[in-house]
């Protein structure tokens, strides 16, 4: 059932690789979608480094008028943009600054997470044999092993710290993306046009370089952005066993976790934090797909 | 095909125990005294001490691995420390539900993700793209207890249609199997709408195209299977994290599954059970995976097993 | 329909009765109800189960030689028919009731009480109640493996039982009331061994039906219970593994007769502010202080002063209205309805000023850097957030270890300690109302050891003394001497300010429109979230 074999298969010219760093910023930067999710990711790393100036309060500041005589948090108004949290903290401040730790989080973490995850993918599906198969086993020895006991076992031992948490969040998600990227490699390595770079005898990393990396992007770019969201709520599950960010200090993911039984009483308290990563994820979903498209130059009719 | 499954297997039993080491390793190292627990709080040294020689904490760490992998191999996963069941009854009671609502949530997953998936690709750039795109954004950044209660209460609640809770009948997976459905359709649609993208650019859909073949022949029996492929390697993952950790949704509907036996356990520091939920998880792990691998040249028939 | 057409008529039949014997009535309404608990059933053995769940269905159960007035903290005779104690508190006879039977079918008898007792000291057993039992004569010698048996407990006849403490202890009859001494047939706990927990066999008002692990457990009325008029529900179905927030809606959707984590913080706010719904809330008292200890054997709580400060620090009324008022603030270590409490303690007031001066005059002008250790079930870190924002302003910088509740008991009990520790979710809930329950472990010089609960590890010898000579008055006549006694050993305590004692928690129970019986029943003492033996339908 071979649904390859096109008449021309085997005279298939190898989509060459990606041309120069200023053709791929001007690409990129015809794409309006593109741009939006820059300026977005922009605004938001701004406001994450500018919090101190522009957030309207002290994040962890429980305000006396904050609550309710009977201790319920305020809904949105002029004085707290957002509305106030559980202990009459502003909402809208602890967002702001809460956008540095999701950040790094969501960006720095995830990105290690991306980058060990498709090299060794790549590594063992296109090497195979001894590396290919120890390298799979680990993968496998790796997902099989309960993050959370490791996450606990890393919070009783050491200081719980944000880098911590973006150390377990980067070991433990790698694997997802070795074993998708492993599996796309599989299947690459077969394709013709490396077969007949193979012959031709182009080097390894000519191929994996030149051919196998760029027919990946958008795997990983799926994995990446969408990894974003995950990542972040994620390091809400290891802070409250005691790993990561520690209360009082907030992160878009603790400020979901802590109230979502409330979200019923006092929507806004979920609602606000969601909607920013939502909002991040989606800003570099558009950047990704921006980018390759950009990369890509084999491709007709963009629209 | 015999001598590769062979193989798997006795790397999967290697996995295994690799599992079972490190996480020995971890829960000894961890600075929670069970003896101590157990013991209660009006305990003398002695008391403690007198437990924690019956159950053998005070041997050094190799032998207490030892005697666990010796149990072990009897299909002893031990007493549970705090309910002091066989950890083995207290899995068996809950595998069943874990299962059942792992099976109907992956269908829930890839009934909704992939026809997202291929909807979106098909009309890649245009208005429907990207409201499936923001769709399933919403859907993985959505934090899953707010969307099972948020679920429960229009569908249960509300609407009546279906029972708030529990387990037993097909009504009762309905929400639940949905709740998870929705998160992972997110991450299979995405998946699926970019391997799809990109076979469709290939050169043989043209030709295919060219030829004049219907579109949805060209679809269905042309680029789906071969986009399939990263789909099928998440399912194997999506085993994994089914096994292992669904305690919100469990939680939320009431499902006694495996997830909220661990998650219990873990606050609780009660190792055996620890241990026991960790292993069965491992294995679904290494089997899921296993699977990925053994399904993976069906659909593509360039791969080989190696 | 046919079910409800024969419970009228019967209803009708009995009612000529009702007059007459009302208890009898009562117990023939029968009737089934569902409760529901978010965490597994662990045990249901009375030497081992220690849980909020498990606690009180095992009252239901077994039972003690001791029991309570239901819905109050009276003791009165339970498998006992009488008891007499000699005048030196050191012998308690107990004459044993007449035809009570395990629900296996056998009489129980002197032996039984014998056997249960000590199964529980028998450090195989691995009860974490064994030390309850520590003033029974043979008790070292039979933790420690030298004995088999208890040299204490005598039986003197089938149905008499002689047990010799070897200290004067006014608590024992409590501890006759308390889960560990309850009475088991050594039969059905050498045919299940270490599952007796999930077969279990005992004299109570219910006996077990029906066990899902996991997910439901069924309780049935024991026909041949020993007492008239109990229990008056036929039938109590357990649902397990809920969220309460959940349970919270099955309650209100008619589904669940009582929610048994309570009404969760996040809809305490709706249910309250809703007439109809705020009717079926039951409020009362709970034997429950909520504390912050500090490590007095390290720097910088070794000094008295500086625990002056904190405890003159905290804004106890801010941190009530954060948990939306469900609670008292407290000034003292035991909750104002336990005999001893003090009326008209003045304890440290909040006074910030007054506690950045103590600060400065004990060497922390500009305050110091501490860690609060906190379990991680809400509320508990928020109102460590508020304890955390209260010490920052006094100038004490406090970094939350926000654990798993399990690794926070083992860092207080560690040998070096932790600084502080919010005790909430792992507070203590007395065992039993008696003001000794919230010294020894958690205050006296025996907890403050590697191990121990006392993490203030709080020593103070001449106290221990005073606590001594307070158990040992154990003439019920002399009940309020001995009160004042207890009052005086924990104003000593405060003096030492080992802890700040926070607030005392309400209880709050929800009940379904169904549910019948004295409020009381619902905020019993010594049951949670109910009476069960008691309770009954409309």
């Amino acid at each position: 059932m071979s649904v390859l074999a096109g008449p021309d298969a085997t005279t298939i010219v190898p989509p060459s690789a990606p041309v120069g760093g200023e053709g791929v910023l001007r690409r990129l930067f015809r794409r309006k979608l593109a741009i939006l999710g820059l300026v977005i990711i922009a605004a938001v790393v701004l406001s994450a480094v500018l919090a101190p100036e522009v957030a309207p309060f002290d994040p962890n500041e429980q305000f006396f008028d904050g609550l309710t005589l009977e201790g319920s948090p305020l809904p949105p108004s002029e004085r707290f943009w957002l509305g106030t949290d559980l202990l009459g903290r502003d909402l809208l401040s602890r967002i702001l600054f809460g956008a540095r730790n999701s950040l790094i989080i969501g960006v720095v973490a995830n990105g290690a997470a991306l980058i060990i995850g498709t090299l060794v993918g790549v590594v063992a599906g296109y090497f195979r044999g001894l590396i290919g198969a120890v390298l799979m086993r680990f993968t496998d020895l790796m997902m099989a092993f309960p993050a959370l006991l490791l996450a606990i076992c890393l919070a009783a031992v050491l200081r719980p710290s944000l880098w911590i948490v973006a150390l377990v969040i980067a070991l433990v998600n790698w694997v997802q993306v070795a074993r998708v990227v492993y599996s796309e490699t599989r299947s690459l390595g077969e394709r013709e046009f490396v077969a007949a770079e193979k012959t031709l005898g182009a080097s390894s990393s000519r191929i994996l370089f030149r051919h196998i990396l760029p027919h990946l992007t958008s795997t990983v770019i799926v994995y990446g952005t969408l990894g974003i969201s995950t990542t972040v709520l994620l390091e809400a599950t290891l802070s409250f066993l005691g790993v990561g960010v520690q209360p009082p200090d907030a992160s878009w993911g603790n400020i979901i976790f802590e109230n979502q039984t409330y979200f019923q009483a006092a929507p806004w308290l979920v609602f606000f934090p969601g909607a920013a990563i939502l909002l991040l994820a989606l800003a570099f979903n558009l950047v990704g797909d921006g980018l390759r498209d950009a990369l890509d130059p084999t491709e007709e009719g963009r629209h | 095909m015999a001598t590769y499954l062979f193989r798997r297997l006795v790397q999967a039993v290697l996995i295994l125990l690799g599992v079972s080491l490190v996480t020995f390793v971890l829960l000894y190292l961890l600075p929670a005294d069970p003896a101590r627990q157990i013991a209660g709080r009006t305990a003398s040294a002695a008391q403690v001490a007198s437990i924690r020689a019956q159950l053998g904490l005070d041997q050094p760490f190799f032998v207490q691995y030892g005697r666990y992998l010796a149990s072990l191999v009897q299909g002893d996963l031990g007493r549970s420390y705090l309910q002091r069941s066989q950890v083995s009854d207290l899995i068996a009671s809950r595998l069943p539900a874990s299962l059942l609502l792992m099976v109907a949530a992956i269908a829930c997953e890839l009934l909704i993700g992939l026809t997202m998936g291929v909807a979106a690709a098909v009309r890649r750039g245009r208005a429907s793209d990207h409201v499936l795109m923001v769709g399933s954004f919403v859907t993985v950044s959505a934090p899953q207890f707010v969307v099972g209660l948020l679920l429960l209460y229009v569908f249960a609640v509300k609407l009546g249609w279906f029972p708030i809770g529990g387990y037993g009948t097909a009504s009762h997976l309905v929400l639940p199997a949905l709740t998870l459905g929705i998160l992972g359709a997110g991450w299979y649609s995405r998946m699926m709408r970019s391997s799809m993208v990109d076979v469709l650019r290939q050169d043989y859909i043209r030709t295919a195209r060219a030829k004049g073949l219907r579109r949805w022949t060209i679809l269905a029996r042309h680029a789906l299977p071969n986009a399939i492929l990263p789909v099928i390697a998440m399912i194997g993952i999506d085993i994994g994290l089914f096994m292992s950790g669904i305690v919100v949704v469990e939680s939320v509907f009431g499902w006694p599954g495996i997830g909220q036996l661990a998650w219990q356990a873990i606050q609780r520091v009660d190792l055996p059970i620890i241990m026991g939920v960790t292993l069965v998880s491992a294995v679904a792990i290494v089997l899921g995976n296993l699977l990925a691998d053994l399904v993976a040249p069906f659909v593509d028939p360039r791969i080989k097993l190696q | 329909m046919t079910s409800l057409l024969k419970r009228s008529v019967a209803a009708l039949a009995l009612s000529a009765a009702v007059l007459a014997t009302p208890t009898i009535a009562a117990a023939q309404s029968g009737g089934s109800i569902t409760v529901t608990y978010k965490d597994d059933i662990a045990t249901l053995d009375p030497a081992i189960g220690y849980d909020w769940q498990n606690f009180s269905m095992i009252k239901a159960i077994f039972d003690g030689l001791m029991d309570y007035e239901p819905g109050t903290a009276k003791l009165r005779p339970g498998l006992a028919e009488s008891y007499e104690i000699s005048p030196d508190g050191k012998v308690f006879t107990f004459k044993l009731r007449d035809g009570v039977k395990f629900h296996n079918g056998r009489a129980m008898t002197a032996e039984d009480v014998k056997y249960s007792f000590e199964r529980t000291v028998d450090p195989k057993t691995q009860s974490p109640g064994a030390g309850f039992l520590g003033s029974i004569e043979g008790f070292e010698a039979m933790q420690g493996g030298t004995a088999t048996e208890l040299s204490g407990v005598k039986i003197v006849d089938p149905k008499t039982v002689q047990v010799t403490l070897s200290r004067p202890d006014a608590t024992f009859l409590s501890v006759m009331a308390l889960n560990f001494s309850f009475i088991v047939p050594k039969e059905e706990v050498e045919k299940y061994g270490a599952d007796f927990g999930r077969h279990p066999v005992g004299t109570g008002a219910f006996k077990l039906a029906d066990w899902t692990l996991g997910q439901k457990l069924t309780l049935q009325k024991n026909p041949d219970y020993y007492r008239e008029g109990a229990p008056k529900l036929d039938e109590i179905n357990f649902e397990i593994g809920q969220e309460p927030v959940v349970s919270l809606l099955r309650v209100q959707n008619g589904e669940v007769d009582v929610p048994g984590d309570g009404i969760p913080p996040a809809k305490f706010r709706e249910v309250m502010g809703n007439p109809d719904q705020a009717a079926h809330v039951v409020q009362g008292v709970q034997l429950h202080t909520g504390y912050i200890t500090m490590n007095t054997k390290a720097a910088p709580f070794d000094n008295l002063k500086v625990r002056q400060a904190v405890n003159m620090a905290i804004n106890k009324e801010r941190i009530v209205q954060i948990i939306n008022g469900r609670a008292t603030p407290a000034n003292q270590p035991l909750p104002p309805t336990m005999p001893g409490y003090v009326e008209n303690f003045e304890g440290y007031k909040y006074d910030v000023e007054g506690a950045k001066k103590l600060l400065a005059e004990a060497g922390h002008p500009d305050g110091f850097e501490t860690e609060l250790f906190v379990a991680n079930v809400d509320p508990q870190p928020r109102i460590a957030q508020a304890i955390q924002q209260d010490l920052a302003a006094v100038g004490i910088k406090a970094s939350l270890q926000n654990l798993a509740q399990a690794n926070v008991i083992a860092a207080g009990g560690s040998a070096e300690g932790a600084p502080m520790i919010w005790s909430g979710g792992m507070a203590w809930i007395a065992d039993f109302p008696d003001p000794s329950n919230f010294y020894g472990p958690i205050l006296g010089c025996s907890g403050a050891a590697e191990g121990g609960w006392n993490w203030a590890k709080y020593c103070n010898e001449e106290l221990d003394k005073k606590a001594a000579e307070a158990d040992a008055i154990v003439d019920p006549a002399k009940a309020a001497e001995r009160a004042a006694a207890w009052g005086e050993v924990y104003k000593g305590v405060m003096a030492d300010a080992p802890w700040v004692p926070v607030f005392n928690e309400k209880r709050y129970t929800m009940r379904s429109e169904r549910m019948g019986g004295d409020d009381a029943l619902y905020i019993d003492p010594v049951n949670t979230p109910m009476n069960y033996k008691y309770v009954e339908t409309k």
